[in-house]
Order: structure tokens, then C-alpha cells, then sequence
């Protein structure tokens, strides 16, 4: 016991060198395991790549209003900011911020990307997006303001509350931005939202139905006119 | 605005459809488009190069654009082509593609500029030929690194923190950029200093001071203020424990902080104090202790938090560890075989320094690198001749992958000080994009000016007319579009100066009687248009209650309502009072009075609506200040 004592002594002088030896065995393996890191880190680089292509020309010439022509230039458009094929929603709020210089229009753009993506998956395929350009440019006014009433009511249960009316209403506010005349006080959205509801919600039950909406709008003229504006958009 | 987006244009107006049911005024009408607005296409082929190809070739991948129905959206029918308004130069890869089977990168191309090509025609690029796939990969990566450092650049330094970081986060990003406060400077350099005292403390412990009295040996210093060393470093190992748990407090994920090699460094170069604060005072353990002292050695590598030219070598030596591991590698090998050789060549002699191989592996060291001590030198002939062809073939190891290293180091370098140079751009590029944004509401604003909006058929001939036609259609589109968006809200876009101006006028007479405040913002307010200010006679005598008029060019045509439940009312009962207009049909013509401040909308301070019985549990409150009066206008 002694003698494997004496040849540790003799092995490990008291004295700094047996740290050395420490340090130096210590070292060997994170340094190793951190060149292997160095190395596998350059395999990461993926490339992914995601494709989408919509319907042929013939079919969605018959699901939707528009001519051949329109669709082929509604096309080019698209698929020149998103070639591949589905727009997604950070692709979709930047491109609407570009028409809203002053102030921040992604709530909005959120909303609208809402409407628009039907099925609900994220991503704007072609064909939701015509769809629903066919449903405001070459629809019907009752079709108009369907939409219009799917667009406030996010969560589709047919009714449209006074909180919902109020987040389109502030992202609409948002898209004026800052300097406007007269500025915007805190209170604005919300007393539109008020003056709104006076309007539409006949029963005074706090929601608009779907019936509520389409049959006031249907009688103020001033709306009605409005919508005409659209047949001439596209 | 890019030309892509342009096309964009009308979605954005169809998406305005949004708006209407909640506008506030008529919307204007549109402007007339004249030519019909087909006509950006309808030329030949590639912009303007013409491919020929059989269809069968194209067919031949029909998961493709080319090769599947969706190139049909780009049929041409008057010149009975498919039209691609694309660069025609990468067109020629692409269609070799299909002729061929391989696809090759060109190597004069930015690769991002082929990568989007790819995209739009629909090709993975896995299928990059052989003889090409290492080039496209090696540019993409370095792309993508460059991309990564940007936006690591970006997102690490100057960006503002968030308005609601707790003082976790903000003291996390004290640690890690420190020249965003001063506090974080000042510890920055207390640190710095503290390492560099500790550093120099070991240094100058070794060192030999004069002897105490009636001793003859020369002590190191280290004993002979043993006090003093012992304080000062206590005081250094405080501050470093000090430091890393701040750091280990304010770090988001304390695992892998803890994994990380700062922190590792941090913990081996204050442990051996704590270990030998502990240890009992056995002979043999203590032993072992002094020999921890050597780990103090590590404090070194915290200033590499302080140098970034530190880091950027550990990186380097990161990125290079193939070569790095081949160069150990071959070295040990060529050290090896020469060593034997030695060793045995100068067995026979007398005296000699090559005892063992492991002796003579010294040597061979020594001569590879061509050091040259002399302490070892061969006798024999053979000796030597293999001594020589050692030395000659260790310059040759050596030099092999050391411009590897080199070349790695360098293009790191320089996109370090890419990076730099970046983040100085910043600033101007935001600048240009400020002042793009401000072009173009500039535009607008001017065509509101020169009276764009009335009918073009009261338009005698004059100069306004004439800037107007000058516009192009997507100017005037555009324009009538945010127009739209003005009449939907009823307020009207201007620029900052004006803004401001209309900030700066007060008017003393109309302070808000309200008592609970809408934050501390509210101390004065103001009128932002004077010359409306007389037409504000009233002022609410309610004492919870303010009311902020927003739009005053519509005065004329405001009318407000008030209940009769005005001067009582409380905020729970709100919903009351719009069940009370119904009754109050006949309008009154005052128009209300008080502007608050235009500040941006506080959070929210305490004020909360309580659900009110009559509309179930459906308004809530989410903003500090609303109104407790309707108004109709009589436009809606």
C-alpha cells in the first residue's frame, strides 16, 4: 500500500507540474469535442424549397369571373413576388405595407391574409387569392358585402361583436399613421365602433348578425354607391 | 415603389372593400383608366430571345412550370408564344436542363440570382449536375453565412429593446452588448480591469523579491506578501463570482448558458479558489491543491469577451479544424518515423543523447520546425543524413496547410469587418427608405393640393390640369386608394411639419374637466385647430368623462348627440346610454369641445369598462380613454 503510495508521490510531485499534467488530459477532450462541433456545424446549411402550383387556366376561368386574360395577368403578378407559388403572410404584409407608406398596416394585412386564406393553412395559394378578388371585383353587391361581413367576424360564429369591430377598426386607424389632421385621439376607433353598431344592430343585442349588416347597408345609399366603385377597379 | 408591387395594386384596392360598410363618408370616385391595362406583355420569348424547343423535352419533368399546365398562364395568343419576362441569359441553363438532364450553375452569376430563377421554374436544386453541385454549394453557404452575420448584426447590437422587457432581459442585454448603457459600460470595464489585475498577480507572484532579514535565498514575491496576494485575489475571485452569477440570473435559457465556453472558462478560473478555501489541511491533498493553482492560468480567456479579435481566432481555429487535424496528424506521423530512425542510427554511440524514441521524438520536434537547439545533435553519419532529410521534410509538413489557415482567417476577417461596415450603412440606409416613405406621401399630398379630386370635367385648362396628366394611372390609383382610406376614417393624411405645428398651438380655455386622467400625459391640452376653437362652446362639465373631437373639418356636417344622461354618467353605464338614442331622436347642434393631448395611446392604465349587464359580457375595455357621447354623422 505503502510502495503505490510512494509511486504516486513520485508520479504527482507537490508542486505545480502534476496540475500541468491535469490541465493538459482536461482540455484534450472539450477542445476535441469542440473542433468536431466546428466541423459538423457546416453540414446545416439546408436547402428547402417549397412549390405550389395552381389549378389550370381552364378551371379557374370557370370557378371564378375573371377572362383569361385577367387571370393570366393576375398570374404574373403573383407569381413575380412569390414564385413560389403560395404567399405567405410575412411575404403578404410586406407587400401591403408598400402601398401605406405612413403608418403600419400589418394588422390589417393580417386580417385581410385571414379572410382570404380559406383553408385556413397559412399560406395564400393562387387560387384563394383569385377567388376571392373574383368575390369583391365581379361579385354581386350581396356577394360584396358577404365578404365584407366574413372580413369583421374572425372567428365565423355569423355574429359580429363590438371587440371585433374594434380590432379592424384600430388596424384601420393604425394604417393612417401618425401624422394626420386632426390627430387621431385614443378614443376615435372606439366611438366609430359605437357609431357603427348604432347603426347596423338593429335589436340592440350588442352583435350584427349577417342579416342585420346586409339589410342596413342595404338602405344607406351612401354605401351602396361606394360599393359600385369596385366594378370599375379591374 | 417596385414595379412588382405595382401590380399588386389591385388586390390592395379590392381589398378596400373592408372598409366601406364602416366609412364615415362617401367614397370618391375612381379615376377613369383610359388604355385598358393589359399591356405589359405580348413580346417574344425570353425578353426578347427566342427559344426553340420540342415539347417532349419539356414534358420530360413535368413537375416543372416548363414541363406542367402552369405555363399556359403565360401563353401569348396573339403571337402564339410563351412569353417569360425573365433574364433570358439563365433561361439558356435551364432549358440545357431539360435537354440534357444535368443542370449547371454558371459561375459568373450571383447565386442568389440563380436561386430565384430556379424558384420560378420550378427546379430543386438538388439536381445540380456533379460537376457543379460543390461550386453552388460552397457559394450558398457562404451566402447564407453572410446573411446569418447580418442578421445576427442586426438583431444583436442597436435595435431598441422591447417597451416591456423585464429587468431580466435588459440586464441580459447589458451583459451582452455593453455600450448600450452606461452601467453596462462601466461594469464592461471594471471587469476588464479586475482580469487583468488578477493575470498580472499571478505573473508578479513568481517573480523573485529580496530576502527578508537574515535570509539568504531569494523568495518569490508571492511569499513574501503572501497577505497581500491572498486579498487581492480574493477580491478578483468576488467580482468574477459576482459577474457569472449576474450572467447565470440574466440569462434566457440557463442551460445552455451553462453549456456555453464562456461560461465554463468563467467556473475553471474561479474554482480552484473555492477549492482550496475548502480543502482540509492534509499534506498529501494540499499537494494536489497547489497544482490547481495552474488553472488560474485560465482566467486569460475571459478577455475574450473583451476582444473581439480574440474571438475571431477561436473561430478561425473552429472553421479550420480539418486542417488543423490533418497538419497534427501528418506531423505526429513524420515525427514518429524519424524519431526511430534516429534513435536507432545513434544506438551504437557512446554517451548520446538519444536514449529512447521518446527522447528522440525532442529531437525530431525540434528539427521539423526548424528550431534547431542543439542540445541533441546526431554523431554517426547515418545520423545525420537522416537528420538532414528530417529537417527538409519538415518545412515541406509545415507549409502545406497553413494558407488553408490562412485563407480561412482572412476571409472571416473580412467579414467581421463587413459586418462593421454594415452596421454603419445602417444608418444611411435607413435614412433612404424614410425618405422614400415621405416621397411618396409628399405625392399624395401635393395631389390633394392641386385639387385632384374634383371631377375632371370642371377642369379648364390650366396648369394643375396639366401636372395631374403627368401622373401616370398607378399614381392616380394609388392616390384615390388612400384618399378611400381617409374618407373611411375621416381624418386626412399630412406631413410632419404640419403636425407639428398643429401640436404646438394650445388653447388654454379647454382643459378637460376629467378627473380620473388618461395617464400622466394629460396635463395640458390642446387644440390642434384654433380656428375652430370658438365653435367648441362646450365643455363638459362631467367630471369623469372627456371627450376628444378628432374631426374637425367636418364640423359643419357634425352633429352630437347627447343623452340626457350626460352629466350622470358613469362609465358602467355606457351601454345604457346608447339604448337612450333611441329616444333622442331630434339632433342637437353643438359640437363638443376637448382635444387631449395627441400623444401615441398610453398602455392602458387602470381604467377598465365593467361588463355591462345589458350586453352580455361582450364590450370590453382595452383602451385608456373613450367617450361617453356618441356622434352621429350625418354623412353615415
Amino acid at each position: 500500500m505503502s510502495q503505490a503510495h510512494g509511486f504516486l508521490k513520485q508520479l504527482l510531485p507537490a508542486d505545480e507540474t502534476g496540475g500541468l499534467y491535469v490541465l493538459m488530459l482536461l482540455s484534450f477532450f472539450p477542445l476535441y469535442c469542440w473542433f468536431r462541433k466546428g466541423e459538423s456545424s457546416e453540414e446545416e446549411f439546408q436547402i428547402s424549397f417549397v412549390c405550389h402550383r395552381p389549378e389550370g387556366l381552364q378551371i379557374l376561368e370557370e370557378q371564378t369571373k375573371f377572362s383569361k386574360r385577367e387571370l393570366q395577368f393576375l398570374y404574373r403578378a403573383f407569381k413575380n413576388e412569390c414564385p413560389s407559388g403560395v404567399v405567405d403572410e410575412d411575404v403578404f404584409k410586406l407587400i401591403y405595407s408598400q402601398f401605406f407608406p405612413q403608418g403600419d398596416s400589418s394588422n390589417y394585412a393580417h386580417f385581410l391574409f385571414e379572410a382570404f386564406d380559406t383553408n385556413k393553412n397559412g399560406c395564400l395559394s393562387f387560387q384563394e387569392f383569385v377567388a376571392g378578388l373574383s368575390l369583391i371585383l365581379r361579385g354581386s353587391m350581396y356577394d360584396r358585402l358577404n365578404w365584407a361581413f366574413h372580413f369583421y367576424d374572425h372567428d365565423k360564429d355569423g355574429f359580429i361583436t363590438k371587440e371585433e369591430m374594434l380590432n379592424i377598426m384600430k388596424s384601420i386607424y393604425e394604417m393612417m399613421g401618425k401624422y394626420v389632421s386632426p390627430p387621431i385621439q385614443d378614443d376615435i376607433p372606439r366611438e366609430h365602433v359605437d357609431r357603427f353598431f348604432q347603426k347596423m344592430d338593429r335589436n340592440r343585442d350588442g352583435v350584427v348578425t349577417i342579416e342585420e349588416f346586409i339589410e342596413s347597408c342595404q338602405k344607406d345609399e351612401n354605401i351602396m354607391r361606394s360599393m359600385r366603385l369596385f366594378d370599375s377597379v379591374f | 415603389m417596385a414595379a412588382g408591387v405595382a401590380t399588386w395594386l389591385p388586390f390592395a384596392r379590392a381589398a378596400a372593400v373592408g372598409w366601406l360598410p364602416l366609412a364615415k363618408k362617401t367614397m370618391p370616385k375612381p379615376p377613369v383608366d383610359k388604355k385598358s391595362r393589359n399591356d405589359e406583355i405580348l413580346f417574344v420569348n425570353v425578353s426578347g430571345l427566342r427559344f426553340q424547343t420540342w415539347k417532349n423535352t419539356l414534358d420530360r419533368y413535368p413537375d416543372t412550370l416548363l414541363g406542367s399546365s402552369e405555363k399556359e398562364f403565360f401563353f401569348n395568343e396573339d403571337t402564339q408564344e410563351y412569353f417569360f419576362d425573365r433574364d433570358p441569359e439563365m433561361f439558356r441553363h435551364i432549358l440545357n436542363f431539360y435537354r440534357t438532364g444535368k443542370l449547371h450553375y454558371p459561375r459568373q452569376e450571383c447565386i442568389q440570382a440563380f436561386d430565384e430563377e430556379l424558384a420560378f421554374y420550378g427546379i430543386v436544386p438538388d439536381i445540380i449536375g456533379d460537376c457543379c453541385m460543390e461550386e453552388y454549394r460552397d457559394r450558398k453557404k457562404e451566402n447564407q453565412e453572410r446573411l446569418a452575420e447580418d442578421t445576427e448584426a442586426e438583431m444583436a447590437t442597436d435595435t431598441p429593446l422591447p417597451p416591456h422587457s423585464t429587468s431580466r432581459e435588459r440586464l441580459w442585454r447589458a451583459f451582452e452588448n455593453p455600450h448600450t448603457s452606461t452601467m453596462a459600460l462601466v461594469f464592461y470595464y471594471v471587469t476588464g480591469f479586475f482580469i487583468a489585475v488578477s493575470v498580472i498577480a499571478n505573473v508578479v507572484e513568481t517573480v523573485p523579491c529580496r530576502p527578508l532579514k537574515g535570509s539568504k535565498k531569494d523568495l518569490p514575491c508571492g511569499e513574501k506578501y503572501s497577505l497581500a496576494f491572498f486579498c487581492m485575489d480574493t477580491a478578483c475571485v468576488l467580482i468574477f463570482t459576482f459577474e457569472y452569477l449576474m450572467r447565470l440570473f440574466a440569462a434566457p435559457s440557463r442551460c445552455k448558458f451553462m453549456r456555453s465556453v464562456m461560461s465554463v472558462i468563467d467556473v475553471v478560473a474561479i474554482m480552484p479558489y473555492y477549492i482550496g478555501l475548502v480543502m482540509p489541511e492534509n499534506e498529501d491533498v494540499s499537494g494536489a491543491f497547489v497544482t490547481l493553482r495552474v488553472f488560474r492560468v485560465f482566467r486569460i480567456f475571459k478577455f475574450s469577451r473583451h476582444s473581439q479579435g480574440l474571438r475571431i481566432l477561436g473561430y478561425t481555429l473552429k472553421s479550420c479544424a480539418s486542417e488543423l487535424g490533418f497538419l497534427l496528424f501528418s506531423l505526429t506521423m513524420a515525427i514518429i518515423i524519424f524519431a526511430t530512425v534516429m534513435f536507432y542510427a545513434e544506438k551504437g554511440t557512446k554517451g548520446t543523447n538519444f536514449t529512447s524514441i521518446p527522447a528522440s521524438f525532442w529531437y525530431t520536434i525540434v528539427t521539423m520546425t526548424t528550431l534547431g537547439y542543439g542540445d541533441m545533435v546526431p554523431n554517426t553519419i547515418a545520423g545525420k543524413i537522416f537528420g538532414s532529410i528530417c529537417s527538409l521534410s519538415g518545412v515541406l509538413v509545415i507549409a502545406l496547410p497553413v494558407p488553408v489557415i490562412v485563407s480561412n482567417f482572412s476571409r472571416i476577417y473580412h467579414q467581421n469587418q463587413r459586418a462593421d461596415k454594415m452596421r454603419a450603412q445602417q444608418k444611411v440606409r435607413l435614412a433612404r427608405i424614410r425618405l422614400a416613405k415621405k416621397g411618396t406621401t409628399n405625392a399624395f399630398l401635393q395631389y390633394k393640393e392641386e385639387g385632384g379630386f374634383q371631377n375632371k370635367l370642371q377642369y379648364t385648362a390650366n396648369d394643375s390640369a396639366l401636372c395631374l396628366k403627368n401622373r401616370s394611372s398607378f399614381e392616380h390609383q394609388h392616390h384615390h386608394l388612400l384618399h378611400c382610406l381617409e374618407k373611411t376614417t375621416n381624418h386626412e393624411f399630412t406631413d410632419e411639419l404640419t403636425f407639428s405645428e398643429m401640436c404646438m398651438t394650445e388653447s388654454v380655455g379647454y382643459r378637460t374637466s376629467r378627473s380620473t386622467s388618461i395617464s400622466s400625459q394629460q396635463g395640458v391640452t390642446t387644440s390642434c385647430c384654433p380656428r375652430r376653437a370658438k365653435r367648441r362652446a362646450i365643455r363638459l362639465a362631467n367630471s369623469t368623462v372627456s371627450v376628444s373631437r378628432g374631426s374637425v373639418q367636418e364640423l359643419d356636417t357634425l352633429q352630437v348627440h347627447k343623452t340626457s344622461a350626460g352629466p350622470q354618467s358613469s362609465r358602467s353605464s355606457l351601454n345604457a346610454r346608447t339604448e337612450d338614442l333611441k329616444l333622442n331622436c331630434e339632433d342637437r347642434d353643438f359640437t363638443a369641445a376637448i382635444i387631449s393631448i395627441p400623444t401615441p395611446p398610453a398602455n392602458t392604465p387602470d381604467e377598465s369598462l365593467p361588463p355591462s349587464p345589458a350586453i352580455p359580457g361582450i364590450l370590453r375595455n382595452s383602451r385608456s380613454s373613450f367617450t361617453h357621447e356618441t356622434v352621429k354623422i350625418s354623412s353615415l
